[in-house]
């Protein structure tokens, strides 16, 4: 049974919440939730994905050849865009946090409190 | 809680987590023995039933279309979002952008850079529309064209100033195209519902060969307003960042 891409999830996935737990600089927190939610983009398409299977694009190639699911992809499609919008509005907390707080450090934030 | 002990916390969950994952996968089929129906079926219909030739596309803007809506949704809150977190506090101003050590020679845009951004600006504007509009027929759609489109303001900003990109992309305009875009998804599923049809149902005619624009319908036109609402989302969402860090000052 082949698993390695399984693996491969949970190894991003880890090694993002690694970087989450460590973090010391907002940023660096944000990127590391983006490797995170990467992880799921991995998963997604590895559930999906068929041995000699096309992709599910039925332009040029019989309609019964056979193809990956498709309804996986569009949810890796969705997952993206959430990202992107969840990505922007941590961006713009950073960008107040450390306006009002002179830090980004998650460390110092927590003991200001306010 | 100190840095050290989070850190054995983490890694005795972490320990949990790949013991139960571990366990988990002895259940799972195998790689590349796709076990559901589900992907299967749509394969074998969707082609037949919505006319279009890219499954992905008629999966997102058809069979599971009112989960999309909310997607966009997502979006449009989030582009809202940003701009209310960074509104203006109290206590700031704009300042014009200028140099605030004027002693230090800030090196102008090259030439190089001005040309390639210039020259790739239009052509990357035709590409985004091209995808956004031919969601049916090959691996693109609204959420991938907008993204494409948003480029090409963004090279503007590149090839010239800050300037110049607010005057290609004016707050007010961005803003319009963005309701627009995500209004005219809504729109398009409500249009059904006045004829009588669920909402979201195509209601326009499937004809033409599998593959050509306008051979599925409403999935087009979908993937049209959702071009527009993500490319304006972006450029928005761009602009709020770039007028931080360049106009608002605390002082």
């Amino acid at each position: 049974m082949q698993v390695f891409p399984f693996v491969v999830v949970v190894w991003i996935l880890a090694v993002g919440l690694y970087g989450m737990v460590t973090s010391r600089h907002l940023m660096h927190l944000i990127m590391c939730l983006i490797v995170v939610q990467s992880s799921t983009y991995v998963l997604l398409l590895g559930v999906g994905y068929k041995t000699g299977a096309v992709a599910p694009y039925f332009y040029d190639i019989p309609v019964h050849t056979p193809a990956v699911d498709p309804v996986v992809q569009a949810l890796a499609l969705t997952d993206v865009v959430v990202e992107a919008a969840v990505t922007a509005l941590l961006l713009a907390f950073a960008i107040q946090a450390h306006k009002r707080f002179g830090t980004l450090d998650p460390h110092e934030l927590v003991q200001i409190k306010g | 809680m100190s840095p050290r002990l989070r850190r054995w916390l983490f890694l005795a969950g972490m320990a949990g987590l790949a013991a139960f994952y571990l366990w988990g996968l002895g259940g799972l089929p195998g790689f590349g023995h796709y076990p559901g129906p589900y992907g299967d079926i749509i394969n074998r219909i969707a082609v037949g039933q919505t006319k279009a030739t890219g499954v992905v596309s008629a999966v997102n803007f058809e069979y599971r279309g009112f989960d999309t809506v909310g997607e966009e949704f997502i979006l449009f809150v989030a582009a809202a979002g940003v701009a209310t977190v960074l509104r203006h506090l109290r206590g700031e101003r704009e300042r014009p952008a200028r140099d605030q050590a004027a002693d230090r020679d800030t090196p102008p845009t090259s030439g190089a850079i001005r040309l390639v951004a210039v020259a790739l600006a239009g052509p990357t504007l035709v590409l985004g529309w091209y995808l956004a509009s031919h969601a049916q027929t090959s691996p693109s759609g609204g959420f991938q064209g907008g993204v494409v489109l948003a480029t090409a303001f963004i090279l503007i900003y590149l090839s010239g100033q800050f300037l110049a990109f607010e005057r290609f992309s004016p707050v007010d305009v961005t803003d319009a195209v963005e309701a627009v875009g995500a209004g005219g998804f809504a729109g398009v599923g409500l249009a059904a519902v006045v004829m009588g049809l669920p909402y979201l149902s195509n209601f326009l005619g499937l004809g033409g060969p599998p593959g050509a624009v306008s051979s599925s319908g409403t999935i087009a036109l979908i993937s049209f307003f959702v071009g527009m609402e993500v490319a304006a989302a972006f450029v928005l969402l761009v602009s709020e960042l770039l007028d931080q860090t360049l106009l608002v000052g605390s002082g």
